[in-house]
């Protein structure tokens, strides 16, 4: 069939399912928002190129399925670089199509041109520059599947302004040939078998759980596992939700803010079975002395992941989709009794677990970070989606804020992204309209892309935003507290607008709460609200999150604060 | 310092190069030396690389970060096993009397390189061969007046039937 490339996008988008694109128009893409246009294929505009990707990344993750963003050229798309490097790092499938100079214009510094595919080459699991029509439907469709398949990640498929204007003969190809990749990865299932053996020999086990297990689908199976042996679990950020976070032998996050049975559990351990997980230097600290005596499992899809930071004894390099089941039904068929042989270690770390809580200071006159999570998460079920932006506050939701089901925890993790919540909890809820969306975010991070409180209002999008407000950039005041005698500088971010006031002019209502005797109403107010609003909750400025295991520390090094300190 | 000799066959697309070298840049991957050629198969591309390595992980990691890459088919350690490595090189001589030609055309002769221009002040010498090889020559001319060297780097093959796509 004859068309031009603008309508060949379209067309793939439909033949790959696509439901929505989040996106912002401009010369390089003229034609191809023309054809949006005739199709009325649904489009979110946002208020800047960075909330589009990050908005079409918290679909991504609450979703599963691969997000879509179009930009135009130079300015456009490098305000997407942020985001792209964000879903690289955390693995999220994303397709991302933005217009490119004229075939005629490249290469000598044209209106609004920038070498994106050059710039993005680090950032992205694969790039393309498309010159020629003919090669847009078998790049669209290369780009789905690469982005969607093995170890997930953003593509970027730039095409010069003129393709989307050249008519050609389309086909849509059925199967992608790619020699130096395939998409599918199964290991050797003898690698199970040791895997499973070991953890038959444990008397002190440990079981991480990392984002890969969430992106898999994989919760269901590891789960089996965890049920049968009812093994001691910890979870990265990114694993949060892979094992409930309510199962009583859960000991919560571990790493720089783990909690001190995590911490002390993966430190003593004899084993640890690590899950989709990538031993980030934020999960080991010291990585030299990352738990010293446990024999090492690693199950990851990447083979680059294996021994890349800890040499791993046992490596099951395959598809978790692959390796879980099997791993579960070997386990599920041992004849070994799990619990008695791990029983003492059982109640050491229950004992860790109930004497060392995760905590906040209690206070009179000023809200408790902890109290206000424990309040939210008492009137939300479990099938809140809780999205978070960066700093102190994604620290306290990964600490007390249970989530019980896989995807419901959505974060920047490896990247670190402030600003990257607001538009990511609007993504989820367009991937999820019928499920409640919660974003607590900070004064710092809210700020970085504030401007989103307008696309939320302009397309009913029902987000309850949570301010957790300090009046400093937490975080580095932290740090700055601990670790640079005090010299808050440029933390201190007291002359902020007032946050309702701003997200009421731009049509979303907001209100704030100082007084802890008033924050069950305030939340039950924010609440009460149909459609998007903003709760700023002000706490003290000098909160430090604990426990924290300072730089180059072992994770049994960590300093405890907490309670009292 | 260990040198590992890396035959790449990948994909010959355009931003092959790029995305090879921008990952050889970011992983922090000490390269020699690089260099890129057509093959026996005509869409596919060879990319010889020489890196320096202080530990076998260092390498793997390598050798698996560069296999990732998507438009990347293969890619094999070729020290792992006999081979043979050759680089060429073309060194320009400044050559002004007759006597000083004389003794470089004697040199060339020892070297077994070819003088490949000849100029009323110059002269080109060719010389294929191993690295200290090459060294050797260039110690020799050092009491000459060199104008410009242009080496390409090692390029390397196994020895025997097997080629390195059925490795």
């Amino acid at each position: 069939m004859k068309m031009t490339g603008a309508q060949a996008v379209i067309e793939c988008l439909k033949q790959e399912s696509v439901q929505v694109v989040f996106g912002y128009p401009g010369g390089t893409v003229l034609t191809l928002y023309d054809e949006l246009y005739k199709h009325k294929f649904p489009h979110i505009l946002t208020g800047h190129e960075q909330a589009a990707i990050h908005g079409a990344d918290g679909y991504a993750r609450a979703s599963g399925r691969t997000g879509v963003c179009f930009a135009t050229s130079g300015p456009g798309v490098c305000n997407m670089v942020t985001g792209i490097a964000t879903a690289n790092m955390d693995s999220i499938p994303l397709v991302i199509i933005s217009g490119q100079v004229a075939t005629s214009l490249i290469g000598r510094d044209s209106f609004q041109e920038a070498d994106i595919s050059g710039i993005t080459t680090p950032v992205t699991k694969h790039n393309y520059l498309v010159k020629h029509a003919a090669e847009l439907p078998r790049v669209l469709k290369e780009a789905f599947y690469i982005a969607s398949t093995g170890r997930p990640g953003p593509v970027l498929v730039d095409v010069a302004k003129d393709i989307f204007d050249t008519v050609f003969e389309y086909e849509y190809p059925e199967v992608v040939h790619l020699r130096g990749y395939s998409g599918t990865y199964t290991g050797q299932a003898y690698d199970i078998d040791k895997a499973a053996a070991a953890l038959e020999q444990s008397a002190c086990p440990v079981l991480l759980t990392g984002g890969g297990v969430i992106l898999s689908g994989m919760a269901e199976p590891l789960r089996e596992i965890v049920e049968k042996t009812r093994i001691p679990v910890v979870t990265t950020l990114m694993g949060k939700g892979a094992v409930a976070d309510t199962y009583d032998a859960h000991l919560g996050m571990v790493g720089m803010h783990g909690s001190y049975a995590a911490n002390m559990a993966v430190t003593n351990c004899d084993l640890l079975i690590a899950v989709g997980a990538r031993f980030d230097d934020r999960v080991t600290c010291d990585v030299e002395n990352f738990a010293p005596n446990a024999q090492i499992v690693h199950f990851d899809i990447d083979k680059v992941e294996i021994n890349k930071i800890v040499r791993a004894d046992i490596s099951i390099n395959g598809d978790l989709r692959w390796s879980l089941p099997l791993f579960s039904r070997k386990v599920s068929q041992s004849a070994v009794d799990f619990t008695a042989r791990q029983a003492d270690w059982r109640i050491t770390v229950l004992d860790m677990k109930q004497s060392h809580p995760f905590a906040t200071r209690r206070m009179a006159h000023a809200v408790s970070p902890q109290v206000l999570f424990e309040e939210v998460s008492r009137r939300t079920d479990e099938d809140a989606f809780i999205v978070t932006d960066v700093g102190q506050h994604q620290m306290w939701t990964a600490q007390f804020f249970p989530v019980q089901r896989p995807r419901h925890f959505i974060s920047s993790g490896g990247l670190g992204t402030m600003g990257f919540g607001l538009p990511a909890a609007m993504g989820a809820k367009v991937a999820c309209p019928d499920k409640q969306i919660i974003l607590f975010t900070g004064d710092g991070s809210i700020m970085m892309n504030c401007q989103e409180f307008a696309t939320l209002h302009k397309y009913g999008i029902d987000v309850k935003v949570i301010v957790v407000h300090n009046n400093v950039l937490g975080m580095v005041n932290q740090w700055q507290r601990m670790f640079y005698d005090g010299h808050y500088s440029q933390s201190v971010i007291r002359d902020n607008p007032d946050l309702p006031t701003l997200t009421k002019a731009m049509g979303v209502p907001g209100f704030s709460v100082r007084e802890p005797a008033e924050l069950p109403a305030a939340l039950d107010t924010l609440f009460a609200v149909s459609g998007p609003a903003l709760l700023d909750v002000f706490i003290p400025e000098d909160e430090n999150v604990y426990p924290m295991v300072p730089g180059g520390k072992r994770l049994d090094e960590m300093v405890l604060g907490g309670v009292d300190a | 310092m260990m040198r590992r000799h890396l035959a790449i066959l990948a994909d010959n697309k355009p931003g092959v190069l790029t995305h090879v070298a921008g990952l050889i840049s970011r992983r922090a991957i000490n390269i020699e030396c690089i260099n890129a050629g057509y093959t026996e198969e005509a869409d596919v591309t060879r990319i010889n690389i020489v890196v320096s390595v202080e530990t076998d992980w260092e390498l793997d990691q390598a050798i698996k970060q560069l296999a990732k890459l998507i438009d990347v088919i293969k890619v094999v350690n070729l020290d792992a096993a006999p081979f043979v490595g050759y680089e060429l090189a073309m060194i320009k001589v400044k050559c002004t009397a007759a006597g000083v030609r004389e003794e470089l055309t004697n040199l060339a002769r020892l070297f077994h390189a070819k003088v490949v221009d000849v100029q009323r002040e110059s002269l080109v010498f060719r010389l294929t061969g191993r690295e200290d090889h090459i060294e050797a020559l260039l110690k020799m001319l050092a009491d000459y007046e060199i104008i410009e060297i242009a080496r390409t780097g090692q390029i390397a093959i196994s020895r025997g039937v097997v080629p390195v796509k059925e490795m």
